[in-house]
């Protein structure tokens, strides 16, 4: 793919909102899986719960959280696009999405470090 | 890079399946890139197939691919976009068929815009025919401001050539059909907003857009086609949802 027409801030918005998306939803059925496992007792939940206190799987959280946030920050800047007609500093609004995201991302990790 | 004593120049030659041609043009302190493709066509290659007019920005038939981006030739200043070594790399327009060269065909872009009913339809007379009276828009009205916003597009398809929505869905209409159909729901002299509105909401219509907004990045005339695809998804939700259609 030729990225010297796609190199500007909104497209890189664009991609950053889809391989968020496509990500969450390749994780959702390992979500539920954790969920589920609840059904077949609190100890195997529990077990579960502990193992996700390594240093890899929080790591793997933060991950997470920033691409929801990401997702949820860029879906928003689309949807005041397409609802509200906001135009002005488009590129500043994907700045602030990518602010938002990481912050939350770095606010996740403080807490549970 | 203007110091460069001289361009190196890749031309695409052929249709489809082509493949560039490197010619050395000479470098000049001031020179469009509409410039070096005369050049060739005159001091080099006078078979170099290449479409131009007006030669100041006025008619958009220049619109080539340059160094990747789709632009005017003959509003771009080489040392603007040159490459290290002083390299150019010169393309017919993106995503439609390329006729021989540096010309593309752009008779899939207007048909899309007759598609999207891109006619203006007066309200009080046949088709056609001149209304009895005038109409009074007044300037500072909101469906004037918002016509007012797109109606410069002068169809030079370089948002059609920039946008990948048109390479993902060929029957996609593209942002300046869209525009243009914009631009006429808001006229309040026309009466064809139903038809026109049915005509943009399909899947090939302005719900297919993913707001990559590489049409507003590279319209010459800094238009937004993209707010106006905007505008027409928003129309169409509304009217949907409180049944105005």
């Amino acid at each position: 793919m030729d990225l010297r027409p796609r190199s500007h801030p909104t497209y890189l918005a664009f991609v950053v909102h889809r391989v968020s998306g496509l990500l969450l939803a390749l994780f959702l059925p390992v979500h539920f899986w954790a969920l589920g496992s609840a059904i077949q007792g609190e100890a195997r939940l529990e077990g579960l719960l502990r193992w996700t206190d390594n240093p890899l799987a929080k790591a793997g959280e933060t991950v997470l959280v920033v691409l929801l946030a990401a997702h949820l920050a860029g879906g928003l800047r689309v949807l005041a696009l397409e609802f509200l007609g906001w135009r002005a500093r488009q590129k500043d609004m994907v700045a602030a999405s990518a602010g938002v995201a990481l912050l939350v991302g770095l606010v996740f990790l403080f807490n549970v470090v | 890079m203007a110091s460069a004593a001289s361009l190196t120049v890749s031309v695409w030659r052929g249709g489809e399946q082509g493949h560039f041609a490197r010619f050395d043009v000479p470098a000049r302190e001031n020179q469009t890139v509409l410039d070096v493709v005369t050049y060739i066509q005159r001091e080099l290659d006078p078979s170099l197939a290449y479409r131009f007019a007006c030669r100041v920005g006025m008619c958009g038939s220049c619109a080539m691919t340059v160094n990747g981006r789709a632009r005017w030739t003959c509003r771009t200043h080489v040392r603007k976009v040159v490459g290290a070594g002083g390299a150019l790399e010169l393309r017919p327009l993106g995503n439609l068929p390329v006729i021989r060269d540096l010309v593309a065909d752009l008779a899939p872009f207007f048909d899309k815009w007759s598609r999207a009913r891109g006619t203006f339809q007066p309200k009080e007379a046949e088709e056609g025919a001149v209304p009895d009276d005038f109409a009074i828009v007044p300037p500072a009205s909101k469906q004037r401001r918002q016509a007012d916003a797109g109606i410069e597009c002068i169809g030079c398809a370089v948002c059609y050539s920039s946008c990948d929505v048109v390479a993902w869905n060929g029957d996609y209409l593209g942002p300046a059909a869209l525009n243009r159909a914009w631009t006429l729901v808001n006229d309040v002299r026309d009466g064809a907003r139903r038809d026109r509105l049915d005509a943009v909401a399909g899947d090939a219509g302005c719900h297919s857009c993913h707001s990559t907004q590489s049409c507003t990045e590279r319209c010459p005339k800094n238009l937004d086609p993209s707010l106006a695809i905007a505008g027409l998804k928003r129309t169409l939700f509304w009217d949907t949802l409180l049944g105005r259609r």
